[in-house]
């Protein structure tokens, strides 16, 4: 069985973030970055199925010298290998999901993850984009998958409870929450991967097709009312729900 | 110019966020003086058309079909991208709806087509669209152009208004051809978790953190969130520590929700999780430390300990509202 999964490097979830001079991103001084945490339930998924049916696991990531990080990580989990589909340019869910279609038609992988969506500009566009443009089946925000013989059985979330899902392979699906819990890198592994090599070309990424006009901070909430300290401030939250804010 | 508005309906109802779609639709339709049709798509779906008129749907385009009683993604896709290219659609909006997410990436690519997802305002200047989005789980919004000529949006629910007042509607069948290899994923079973709403839905939401000491302690979450009819959400912290199911938890790496009234019960407001619920029209805080974050973005804040001001808020309003 041959896997990919398509990660991206983001900033990290604890990061506040700070609006450019240009107004149309962010100011990545002083910024950590992270696999995007959907991503890494795909890779953790990827590893399972690999060590389940055995074959290889191989992290694409679309981006600047700084993903390395990201397939470093990656590779210290225990995937086979990592691609870096380099690219500096500016691009939107379409220009990334074009590049990581040209590699994976090439790769054939039986089972394409990525996460649900990357938790940077959460377009959650690219893993269905790339089976459209690939022909192949998605099942999209999955907690669970069961192949067997090809075929797949998913459960997948909807609002307010859970579609099961049948599909055959090769297929993509994009990994949410609850899917698994992803392994930290053992001391070993990390070490291992610094020494692993890191594949790099030149993306196939297109140019964007949906432009930033402006980018800025949603306005800001200004801290409210304290009513008390203890259960006789519930009357006044009752009435001001009622009165003023007219919710109930 | 035309713009195709997809509704999704579940159990013979339509979603509230397809009502919210269709009117958002309808609004730019007037701005662009464009045609605006909505889109429906399943089996024996055609009685329910009609209804998408009072949204302002003037035409309901519907595919009534045996073969697409269930979900099946890409049927749906290819049945939207067809009527919108037979239709010669230059806008097409579907709700950003799991079902929506899971339709729109596909027609776009299909239609050759931008799209812009997850949009929390859609807006005419100087006869162009200028959606806004969250980025960065709300951190930052974003407003965004699309450049192609067919162009996509998905607007996320429970934002738009679904005001009615509307008329009625032309109801029109389309003969969309299926191909069975669009079928072969597709939606067996649907088992809905609970009586109450997705946090994604909710018009209210009760939300507990790490202060509520366990998972024991949420059955007194459960019964302020059903006097309120509200949906139960929980943060990162609780649903880690496996005491809440990940599809309740509000924050980056969980649901971004925008209820009328968030009432955050032990949460002390990590940046993550004020990120996702921050766009909340009213905020309560009931956290014993006065100075936790979540207070700087309550609008009504008790400083107290939750096992004794939940059970209260619970009994008051079960009277105000006479349960």
């Amino acid at each position: 069985m041959k896997v990919a999964v398509c990660i991206n490097h983001v900033p990290d979830t604890e990061t506040k973030i700070k609006i450019s001079a240009d107004s149309k991103s962010i100011d990545r001084a002083g910024v950590n970055f992270m696999m995007s945490p959907y991503d890494e339930i795909a890779v953790e998924e990827g590893l399972r199925i690999r060590d389940k049916f055995k074959g290889e696991v191989i992290v694409i990531s679309l981006g600047g010298e700084k993903h390395k990080e990201t397939l470093r990580k990656a590779l210290a989990m225990g995937v086979d290998k990592a691609v870096l589909l380099k690219d500096e340019g500016e691009r939107d869910s379409h220009g990334v999901a074009v590049g990581l279609a040209a590699e994976l038609r090439a790769l054939a992988p039986d089972v394409i993850l990525c996460g649900k969506q990357s938790i940077d500009f959460d377009d959650a566009q690219v893993g269905t984009a790339v089976a459209e443009m690939l022909g192949l089946p998605s099942v999209g925000v999955v907690v669970k998958i069961d192949i067997q013989d090809g075929n797949v059985v998913c459960q997948r979330e909807i609002e307010g409870g859970h579609e099961t899902v049948e599909t055959r392979l090769p297929a993509v699906f994009l990994a949410q929450k609850g899917l698994n819990d992803p392994r930290y890198p053992s001391l070993k592994g990390i070490m291992a991967a610094k020494s692993k090599p890191i594949e790099e070309k030149p993306a196939a990424a297109a140019e964007p097709r949906v432009l930033t006009v402006a980018m800025r901070k949603p306005p800001a909430k200004s801290s409210g009312k304290i009513l008390g300290t203890d259960k006789t401030a519930v009357p006044e939250l009752v009435r001001l729900l009622h009165d003023e804010a007219k919710v109930i | 110019m035309t713009i195709l508005a997809f509704a999704e309906h579940r159990d013979g109802k339509f979603k509230k966020s397809s009502f919210e779609t269709v009117r958002a639709a309808r609004t730019v339709a007037d701005a662009l003086q464009a045609d605006l049709c909505a889109l429906v798509i399943g089996s024996g779906i055609t009685a329910l058309a009609q209804e998408l008129g009072q949204y302002g749907a003037s035409r309901v385009l519907v595919v009534d079909d045996p073969v697409l009683a269930a979900h099946a993604n890409r049927a749906f896709a290819s049945a939207i991208a067809t009527v919108a290219a037979q239709r010669k659609a230059d806008l097409i909006f579907l709700p950003a709806s799991q079902m929506g997410k899971d339709l729109a990436p596909r027609v776009a690519v299909k239609l050759n087509a931008g799209l812009a997802s997850d949009c929390v305002a859609v807006n005419v200047e100087n006869g162009e669209l200028i959606a806004t989005r969250p980025v960065y789980a709300g951190k930052a919004l974003v407003d965004v152009r699309v450049t192609t000529p067919v162009k996509v949006y998905t607007l996320r629910p429970n934002v738009f208004t679904a005001t009615t007042g509307g008329g009625e509607a032309v109801v029109e069948q389309m003969s969309v051809p299926v191909d069975p290899a669009d079928l072969t994923t597709v939606v067996k079973d649907i088992k809905v978790a609970t009586g109450r709403p997705d946090v994604t839905e909710a018009d209210i939401i009760v939300s507990g953190g790490r202060g509520m000491k366990g998972p024991e302690h949420f059955g007194m979450l459960e019964s302020l969130a059903d006097v309120l009819g509200a949906a139960v959400g929980a943060s990162r912290a609780v649903v880690d520590a496996g005491w809440r199911p990940h599809d309740e938890q509000v924050g980056q790496t969980g649901k971004t929700v925008s209820p009328t009234l968030y009432v955050a019960c032990g949460i002390s407001g990590a940046v993550q999780h004020v990120a996702g619920m921050s766009s909340s029209k009213y905020i309560v805080a009931i956290n014993k430390d006065k100075d936790a974050p979540i207070f700087q973005i309550a609008d009504y804040g008790i400083v107290g300990d939750v096992f004794e001001v939940v059970p209260e808020l619970t009994t008051q309003l079960k009277q105000v509202l006479g349960k």
